[in-house]
């Protein structure tokens, strides 16, 4: 490691944001992929590698991407939940790798809901 | 790949003791049985603080809590959460006298009343990573001090802030820098800074928390310390206890090197500074500056008497700016955050002298009969009983609170009426007491207060260093006065003697430990009198403790003959035939308590 300046520090900490972003829980958005039984066997983990790869890809670092279990509607999976900071979640039902890519795209990055493939607003009342 | 979970282990000493290397290890199989390698990080953190319910793991961005931890806990909770998403209840935490589980850790009492400061990063980073310390603002006051502020300015903000030191004495922080670059400069003669972590208070482990679970944050405020005072070179002090917070001290002085952080030229900017670590070993009144700096020079661990101050003929003579560990890390957030944000949390007014008031927050370590054991970080001037009831829980068992001792082996038993007690350094002064390193040791109604005093003077007897008389003979008389009264031999004017010997000790002893080392008998005598009178007059130990003072009985009616006390008791003092009354020969009996514990029915009294 070479010695660093005070303008470096900023550089250490851009690269290592993405590291404590999750611990933090401080992203812009938040992605669930609903992951029980019912959506592994549907096809979520393809979901999932989807979305890790898009973050990948295109070095995001302020997206939170999670699991959750089954939300309780199994016909309809695989499923994924997408929460925008400062706005009520959103349910996406019967996905493929095609329709999370365009969800993705944007309702995560631009705040448009794709109403097309969109359940519903909110989430259920918990105790 | 980006991951999409980090799973933080504590790694701190008390989870460390309960498995938690052996956890890691197994998660990590189970992780790479179901694939989950590039999707699910392991982190290694420090002390999360709530040691009662370790080992200690937490996963994020869910922020679901699990405690209490176990090696064959771990297939099933990697399969159904990390796998599936389903949070595990039954590793949850559930508050004593509730029955629904809290999963997340924000939702926890224990955690959500607290303001971190000292323990910023606690739970958050890998403190042997340090990219992770600069990517929360680690070294960043380092280097706006270095590139933007004159030493004056640093001593300024500092003072501002109202900082006092977290060791226990609570003199300004700002003003002890002043004085050292000051007595530096006068004399034209080099200056050290040093970081005492010589933390000795039984039940106290905040320095060593904080060394465990964030290094750098000591090493950043040792710099800024010594570019204020102009000294080059810094030591810490550390306790031999503390093999693991050694160790990620060196891993962080090493790392700090190679980034320019310490060494020649720190960011370039001309200024050389660097630290050495010394090891104590095991001396309590070490951690007293005079005798913790002729420990440094190698010499024999005792005080000195204090009529030249240590900022102007410290370690080898020369001036010398001593904090403790706490005191050091706060220091880059008050330069970040500005004096300003600092004053805000706390108590009093330090606009016009950092004598005040008390600004900013305290750790403080939570043991005893309280259901919470652990360390917690609150703000200035909170009371003790919010302290002891909404963070810690409230005492075990549900029984009485009956008294709190503040401040280490040498600071004050408080009573129920002062719970309201706001928590800063003069008020807890006044009341008898101290802030001391902040150690909090609670008491329930089994709590006898001789037994308790008796204890810490024990200590203080083995740690005085014997150089200055009322310490080392005062201590002996006053261990012999309390073990007369425990032992039924107490004298009328044996109360009357001991506040004698406390005034004498605080008065005429040579350094802090003797100073303050009569505060338990005497907070116990002005607070629990009632109770040194029993013991002496009646010859009864209210409480039940002392065992001179107590006889075990069984009561015939309760008795239904179930045997088990018979076979607990080590010293076959029990007889009785199988569902018959059971008898106890006093003549055996040890007075254990054994018996008492065990029984079912409660059948067997202590009177």
């Amino acid at each position: 490691m070479p010695k660093i300046k005070p303008e470096d520090l900023a550089k250490i900490k851009e690269r290592t944001r993405r590291t404590l972003i999750l611990r933090e829980g401080s992203g812009r958005a938040k992605v669930t992929v609903h992951m029980g039984t019912c959506g592994i066997a549907a096809g979520a983990r393809k979901i999932m590698n989807t979305l890790l790869r898009i973050i990948e890809e295109r070095e995001i670092d302020d997206i939170i991407l999670t699991t959750s279990g089954c939300a309780g509607l199994c016909s309809h999976e695989p499923m994924a939940t997408v929460e925008v900071k400062g706005t009520a979640p959103v349910k996406y039902v019967d996905l493929t790798e095609k329709k999370i890519e365009e969800i993705f795209d944007q309702h995560v990055q631009k705040g448009i809901i794709v109403k097309e493939y969109a359940l519903g607003v909110g989430s259920e009342r918990t105790e | 790949m980006p991951f999409r979970a980090d799973v933080l282990i504590c790694m701190g000493t008390s989870c460390i003791e309960n498995n938690s290397f052996e956890i890691r290890e197994l998660i990590q199989e189970e992780i790479k049985k179901h694939n989950l390698e590039e999707e699910i990080r392991l982190v290694s953190t420090g002390c999360f603080g709530f040691c009662d319910a370790g080992p200690i793991i937490l996963v994020q961005p869910d922020g679901v809590f699990y405690q209490r931890v176990t090696e064959k806990d771990i297939p099933f909770l990697v399969e159904e959460h990390f796998l599936k998403g389903r949070p595990v209840k039954k590793l949850m935490y559930t508050p004593p006298k509730e029955k629904v589980p809290i999963p997340k850790l924000a939702e926890i009492p224990f955690f959500n009343q607290q303001i971190l400061i000292a323990l910023r990063n606690r739970g958050l980073i890998d403190p042997e990573k340090i990219d992770e310390y600069i990517a929360r603002d680690g070294y960043a006051a380092l280097a706006k001090v270095i590139s933007s502020m004159t030493a004056q300015q640093v001593i300024e903000e500092v003072k501002a802030s109202g900082l006092r030191g977290r060791g226990g004495g609570g003199f300004p922080t700002g003003i002890k820098w002043e004085l050292c670059r000051h007595a530096g400069e006068e004399r034209n003669e080099v200056r050290y800074v040093i970081c005492n972590a010589d933390e000795g208070d039984p039940g106290a482990f905040m320095d060593r928390s904080i060394i465990e679970s964030d290094p750098h944050s000591i090493i950043e405020g040792m710099i800024i310390g010594a570019y204020a005072i102009g000294s080059h070179q810094g030591y810490v002090y550390i306790r031999k206890e503390y093999p693991i917070a050694l160790d990620r001290l060196n891993t962080g002085l090493e790392q700090a090197r190679e980034y320019g952080l310490l060494g020649d030229d720190i960011f370039g900017s001309g200024f050389d500074f660097d630290i050495e670590v010394h090891r104590g070993a095991g001396a309590f009144v070490c951690g007293e500056s005079t005798a913790l700096m002729a420990s440094l020079e190698g010499k024999a661990g005792v005080p000195r008497a204090k009529y030249i101050h240590t900022v102007e003929y410290g370690l080898w003579n020369k001036p010398s700016c001593l904090n403790n560990v706490e005191t050091w890390v706060n220091i880059p957030v008050i330069i970040n955050r500005g004096a300003k944000w600092f004053t805000r949390i706390g108590t009093g007014d330090v606009s016009e002298s950092p004598w005040g008031g008390s600004k900013g927050t305290k750790v403080f370590s939570l043991t005893g009969k309280i259901n919470n054991t652990g360390l917690v970080e609150v703000p200035m001037g909170i009371t003790l009983r919010e302290i002891i009831f909404n963070i810690g829980g409230g005492i075990k068992k549900d029984k009485k609170f009956k008294m709190v001792q503040t401040g280490g082996p040498s600071g004050g038993f408080l009573p129920e009426e002062l719970l309201n007690l706001p928590v800063d350094f003069d008020s807890l002064t006044k009341a008898g007491s101290m802030m001391g390193s902040g150690g909090m040791v609670v008491g329930d109604e089994d709590t006898c207060m001789i037994d308790m005093a008796k204890y810490f003077v024990s200590f203080l007897v083995t740690e005085s260093c014997g150089k200055c008389v009322p310490c080392r003979e005062g201590l002996k008389r006053m261990k012999e006065i309390l073990e007369r009264i425990s032992e039924g031999e107490g004298k009328e004017e044996d109360i009357e003697l001991l506040e004698e010997l406390g005034f004498i000790l605080e008065n005429g002893a040579l350094c802090g430990l003797g100073k303050s080392a009569a505060n338990p008998v005497l907070t116990s005598i002005k607070y629990f009198r009632d109770e040194y009178e029993v013991h002496i007059r009646e010859k009864k130990c209210p409480a039940g403790v002392c065992k001179e003072l107590i006889e075990y009985g069984i009561d015939q009616e309760k008795c239904n003959g179930c045997t088990l006390c018979a076979r607990k008791c080590p010293t076959d003092a029990i007889s009785g035939e199988q569902k018959q009354v059971h008898t106890i020969d006093t003549s055996k009996c040890i007075k254990c308590g054994i018996c008492y514990e065990v029984c079912r029915f409660d059948a067997v009294y202590r009177k």
